[in-house]
C-alpha cells in the first residue's frame, strides 16, 4: 500500500508548481502504475522472458530431465545441439514442411480475407449473419474441427466420394504430396474469420472520397479494388502476414491429429511436433530447445522483413 | 436484421459496426451486386457446412459419406453421444475445461484490466519496456517456449497434473491487456483531469471513473480470452497425464489418436465429442456477437 499513498500524494500539487523530485525521477509521476501493472509484469517475466532465456541456456548445454531438486552436472556444449539438430533429416524436413505450409497458407489467407472483407463491407443485407458465419471456425477448438476434416478427407470420406475417380491415391491425409497442402488449407479456413475482422477494421479507415473519385473517373470495381482498397489496407496486410506466419510456426495440433503425428513418414511434421517428439517423448530437451530458438529467430526475421517490404512507401 | 451494433456506453468512443458502411450510391446505381452475393454465399457455405456435417455425422448410426448422406431423412440417433461418454467422461472433462477457462478469464479481467489502465492512463517507470515486451510477445509464440515452460512447471516446481500448472502459462491474456489499454486510451482526458483538480486520488479515479465505463470492453475481453484455454490442446496435453484432470480438448484428442479405431462407429463418436466441445464456444459467440466486431478487436490488436 505504500506505493498507493505515494501515488496519491504526488498528484496533488497543481501542475504549475512542477518540481521533479528524486523519487519522481526514479518511479515516474504516478508510481501507482507500477503497483497496478506489477502482476502482469511478473507474469511476463515468469512465462515469457525467463523461459526464453532458459531455452537459450538449455540449447547450449547437455540438458536432460532430472527429478525436482536433484543436483546434476549439465556441461556447456557450445553449438553441439544446433549442429545435431541441423543435420537431423527429420528436423530439416519439418522446416521445409513449414515453408511449404507458409507458401500456401499466407497468400491464400491474405487474398481470401481481403476479398471476403471487401465484399462483406459493401454487402447490403445479412451482414451480421455472414460475419458470424465467417468466424465460427476461428472460435471453435482445433480438436473439434479436425474431427470433421478427418471425416471429410478420409479415404472413404465425402470429398473422395464427390471426386470419384479423381480422388488421389493414397488418400489426402496419408498421401505425402497432399498431406501438407490439406493442413495449410485447413488452417487458412480456420483462421480466416479473424483476419476478415482485421481487414474490416482497416477498411473503415480507407477514405470514401477515394472511391467516389475513382468511380467518377469510371474505374471498374476491379480497378477500385486494386488501386484504392489494396493500398488502403496495407498496414493490415502487414499484420495479417506476420500473424499468419506466427500461426504457421506454431503448427502442432493439425499434424498431430489430422495426419496422425506428421505422417506419412514425416511429410507433414511441423517443427513444434518434432520439438515435442525430441524433447518430451524422447527426453532431449536440449535438442528441442535448439529447434525452438531457431524457430523464434526465424519468426522474428520474417516479421522484420515483412515490415520492411510492406510498410515502405 | 439488426445491423448496427451500438455499444451501451455514453462515452465518446466512435464505434462503427464492423463493415456497417451502407453501400455507396455509386455502387447500387451500377447494380453489380450479384457477383458479390455469390462470393459471400459461397464463403458462408464453406465456413458453415463442416459444422452442419459435424452435427449430422454425430447423429448417424452408420456413417453415410455420400452427398445424400449429408441430408438424412431419418434414422437419427443419440447413440454416438452415449458411446463417447462411455470412453471419455464428458461431464468431468467439461468441468475441467470450465475450471481452466474461467480461472484464466477471471485473472485476465482483474490483472489485465489493472495493467491496461496503468499503461493507458498513468505515467510510471518501466511503462515503455512493459509495452515493448507486450508487443514482442505477439511475435514469439508460446508454443516455441513449451520446452522451458515444461521444464519449469513440471520438473522444477512439480506442478504436473495440477490445475495450477495448467493455468499458469495462460493466466493473463496479452491481447486482452491490449484491448483494455486501447479502451482506456479512448476515454477523454478531461474526465481524468477534472477528477484530479477535484482532488481525487489515482485509486479513486480508477474505481469511480474508469471502472464503471469499462463494462463493454470486459465482455469483449471475456469472449476473446475464452477462445484460448477452452480450445487449447498442446499445453494441457503435455501437463495432464491424469484423465480426471484433462480438459475436453485433450481427452477427445486422446480418444481420436488412441482408441477410436476400436469403436463400432469411430467417426460418429468422435463427431459427437466434437459437437460437445464446439457447442459452448459457438453458442457464446453467436449470443454475444455484438461484442466481437472488428472495431472491438482491430483497435486492440493494432495496439
Amino acid at each position: 500500500m505504500t506505493a498507493t499513498t505515494a501515488g496519491e500524494r504526488r498528484t496533488e500539487p497543481p501542475p504549475t508548481r512542477r518540481r521533479t523530485s528524486w523519487w519522481t525521477t526514479l518511479l515516474g509521476r504516478q508510481p501507482l502504475g507500477i503497483a497496478l501493472s506489477a502482476p502482469y509484469a511478473v507474469f511476463l517475466l515468469a512465462v515469457f522472458a525467463y523461459p526464453l532465456g532458459l531455452a537459450v541456456w538449455i540449447s547450449f548445454h547437455d540438458y536432460f530431465f532430472a527429478a525436482p531438486g536433484a543436483d546434476v552436472a549439465r556441461p556447456f556444449v557450445g553449438f553441439d545441439n544446433y549442429t545435431a539438430v541441423l543435420s537431423d533429416p527429420a528436423v530439416r524436413r519439418s522446416f521445409l514442411n513449414v515453408a511449404e505450409f507458409l507458401v500456401i497458407n499466407v497468400p491464400l489467407t491474405v487474398i481470401l480475407a481481403m476479398v471476403l472483407a471487401t465484399a462483406l463491407n459493401a454487402a447490403a443485407r445479412g451482414r451480421t449473419f455472414l460475419r458470424v458465419a465467417y468466424y465460427v471456425p476461428y472460435v471453435s477448438a482445433s480438436v473439434a474441427v479436425v474431427a470433421v476434416w478427418l471425416f471429410l478427407f478420409n479415404s472413404d470420406g465425402m470429398v473422395n466420394h464427390l471426386l470419384g475417380p479423381l480422388a488421389p491415391n493414397p488418400s489426402w491425409l496419408v498421401n505425402s504430396t497432399w498431406a501438407m497442402p490439406v493442413i495449410a488449407i485447413f488452417v487458412t479456413w480456420k483462421q480466416l474469420g479473424f483476419f476478415i475482422l482485421l481487414y474490416l477494421a482497416a477498411l473503415q479507415n480507407v477514405s470514401k472520397e477515394l472511391y467516389e473519385a475513382a468511380s467518377v473517373d469510371g474505374a471498374s470495381t476491379w480497378r477500385q479494388f486494386r488501386d484504392v482498397t489494396v493500398p488502403g489496407v496495407r498496414p493490415a496486410t502487414t499484420l495479417v502476414v506476420i500473424l499468419s506466419t506466427v500461426t504457421g510456426a506454431n503448427l502442432f495440433t493439425e499434424p498431430y491429429l489430422l495426419t496422425n503425428g506428421g505422417g506419412p513418414d514425416g511429410a507433414s511434421a511441423s517443427p513444434v511436433l518434432v520439438m515435442y517428439q525430441r524433447g518430451i517423448e524422447q527426453g532431449n530437451p536440449d535438442l528441442a530447445s535448439a529447434i525452438g530458438v531457431i524457430l523464434v529467430i526465424g519468426v522474428l526475421v520474417i516479421s522484420l522483413i515483412n515490415r520492411q517490404l510492406l510498410e515502405r512507401d | 436484421m439488426a445491423e448496427i451494433a451500438q455499444r451501451p456506453t455514453g462515452v465518446a468512443v466512435t464505434v462503427e459496426d464492423d463493415g456497417a458502411r451502407p453501400p455507396s450510391k455509386a455502387n447500387s446505381r451500377r447494380g453489380r451486386s450479384w457477383p458479390r452475393a455469390v462470393v459471400l454465399t459461397l464463403g458462408a457455405v464453406a465456413f458453415l457446412f463442416p459444422f452442419y456435417y459435424m452435427v449430422v455425422g454425430s447423429l448417424q448410426k452408420t456413417p453415410d459419406t455420400s452427398l445424400a448422406g449429408a441430408f438424412p431423412t431419418g434414422g437419427l440417433t443419440l447413440d454416438n453421444y452415449t458411446a463417447i461418454n462411455e470412453r471419455v467422461n464428458l461431464l468431468r472433462s467439461l468441468v475441467n475445461s470450465g475450471i481452466f477457462t474461467s480461472v484464466v478469464i477471471l485473472l485476465t479481467l482483474v490483472f489485465g484490466l489493472l495493467a491496461g489502465y496503468a499503461m493507458a492512463r498513468l505515467s510510471f517507470r518501466g511503462k515503455g519496456s512493459l509495452f515493448a515486451t507486450m508487443l514482442l510477445i505477439q511475435v514469439v509464440p508460446f508454443q516455441l517456449l513449451i520446452i522451458p515452460i515444461y521444464v519449469m512447471v513440471v520438473r522444477t516446481y512439480g506442478l504436473g497434473d495440477t490445475y495450477l500448472g495448467m493455468i499458469l502459462p495462460y493466466a493473463i491474456n496479452s491481447t486482452a491487456v491490449f484491448i483494455f489499454r486501447q479502451f482506456f486510451l479512448q476515454l477523454p482526458e478531461d474526465l481524468f483531469s477534472a477528477a484530479r483538480i477535484d482532488g481525487a486520488g489515482e485509486l479513486r479515479i480508477l474505481w469511480s471513473i474508469a471502472l464503471p465505463l469499462v463494462r463493454p470492453a470486459m465482455l469483449t475481453v471475456t469472449l476473446l480470452t475464452f477462445i484460448g484455454p477452452w480450445n487449447e490442446f498442446l499445453w494441457p496435453f503435455l501437463i495432464t497425464k491424469d484423465q480426471d484432470l484433462q480438459p475436453l480438448a485433450v481427452s477427445l484428442a486422446n480418444y481420436i489418436s488412441n482408441i477410436a479405431g476400436r469403436a463400432a462407429n469411430p467417426y460418429g463418436a468422435i463427431l459427437a465429442g466434437s459437437v460437445v466441445l464446439a457447442a459452448p464456444a459457438v453458442a457464446l459467440f453467436v449470443a454475444f456477437q455484438k461484442h466481437f466486431t472488428s472495431s472491438d478487436l482491430g483497435s486492440g490488436v493494432k495496439g
